[in-house]
């Protein structure tokens, strides 16, 4: 799993405009420059937030890809949730270790 | 001169982007209370503004993550974010690249802090910067402090930092203001985006108000993770600016959770003595 590589990539694409016209331009020849495993390279092609949310992207560097494909803040949200249901647990990084650690009671929650 | 105002606020980048989502009305009134604290800042007469933030991958990432950094430029820039998706404008953000250096010259004899002379701002400090020097005509002195990729700097070198960068303030001619941004419990960026642990938060506030050093530096990262959220994390800028005012207490301006922002809005001025 090369999940360092694909969370580079994405926060390249998030700061750098250069890096941005390459993705628009020739996307497949700048994912070539990132040691991808071939399910990696699927979901960047494929804008799969959900699944890069299981494969354990840090949710901060996520959100700002999800806005950068223009994706409205309920879909972008709601692919991680059919992410986790589809694929189950976030398999690795920070997001891995709250998998058994819902929110305690006692919290607020409303309208995302 | 030295350190001449002190305060917190939340940073999320809902607070901007997604205001017309909210409830108007406690909407409005954490909005007043951030200009409030514009007002209060602005009658510091500060010559610049220390922003301690918690950064989101604009700058630092995992090929080379620094536990503190400084900015040390005479510009800045951003948001790095989408302007309709946050709702603020890409803007040119004035720096003092001098002061800057005297200052990270007066923390590293007590932290190994970093320095970066290009910065690109994200919602960490686009937000409290909209609210707080709209005019963006006060320079700033960008702070970081890592929050969002672990291993992280422990609460105790935290608060350590904030007791430094006091000290490195104090010996400056320049009169500088010092704002900790971040959230105190909150899940951002994940499917539970909305949860907000309020009652955490009052418990935490109340520490940090009373600036209560050892109860403030107690929590373990796994109790802050399973109670707080990772974004909970982000307490470390709020136990910088509690060591950079030690001896002091503060006054909260507003508490409010406000789920489509992600987080319990907060704003707060901490005294300086």
């Amino acid at each position: 799993m090369s999940l360092y590589y694909v969370q580079k990539l994405m926060y390249q694409l998030n700061r750098d405009p250069s890096v941005r016209k390459r993705f628009e331009a020739e996307r497949a020849a700048l994912l070539a420059d990132y040691e991808l495993t071939a399910e990696e390279h699927t979901a960047v092609l494929e804008g799969d937030v959900g699944l890069l949310y299981v494969m354990g992207v840090n949710g901060q560097i996520l959100m700002h890809y999800a806005a950068l494909l223009g994706q409205p803040w309920d879909v972008y949200i709601n692919a991680m949730r059919e992410g986790v249901r589809k694929h189950g647990p976030v398999r690795a990084g920070l997001y891995s270790m709250l998998k058994d650690r819902h929110p305690p009671s006692g919290t607020t929650k409303g309208r995302r | 001169m030295s350190l001449v105002f002190a305060g917190v606020c939340s940073h999320a980048p809902g607070i901007t982007g997604r205001a017309a989502r909210a409830d108007a009305r406690v909407r409005d009134a954490f909005y007043a209370k951030l200009d409030e604290m514009r007002l209060r800042l602005e009658a510091a007469k500060p010559d610049a503004v220390i922003i301690v933030a918690a950064e989101h991958f604009a700058n630092f990432f995992m090929n080379n993550m620094p536990a503190y950094c400084i900015g040390m430029g005479d510009h800045y820039e951003g948001p790095i974010e989408d302007e309709q998706w946050l709702g603020i404008r890409h803007h040119r953000v004035p720096g003092n690249a001098a002061l800057s250096r005297r200052i990270i010259e007066g923390v590293l004899p007590n932290i190994d802090v970093a320095y970066a002379e290009e910065w690109k701002f994200d919602h960490g400090i686009a937000v409290p910067l909209h609210f707080l020097t709209p005019r963006y005509d006060l320079p700033v002195i960008p702070v970081n402090v890592n929050c969002q990729g672990p291993p992280l700097t422990p609460l105790t070198r935290a608060y350590e930092f904030g007791r430094a960068l006091r000290r490195a303030c104090d010996a400056q001619p320049e009169r500088i203001a010092l704002v900790g941004t971040g959230g105190i419990s909150h899940w951002p960026a994940t499917p539970d985006s909305g949860t907000i642990n309020e009652a955490w938060d009052r418990q935490f506030l109340e520490r940090f108000l009373a600036n209560k050093r050892d109860e403030l530096v107690a929590y373990t990262d796994e109790e802050t993770l399973r109670d707080a959220g990772q974004g909970g994390f982000e307490i470390r800028t709020f136990l910088t600016v509690a060591g950079a005012t030690e001896g002091s207490t503060g006054e909260l301006l507003f508490y409010a959770p406000i789920p489509i922002f992600a987080v319990g809005c907060t704003v707060a001025q901490m005294a300086v003595r």
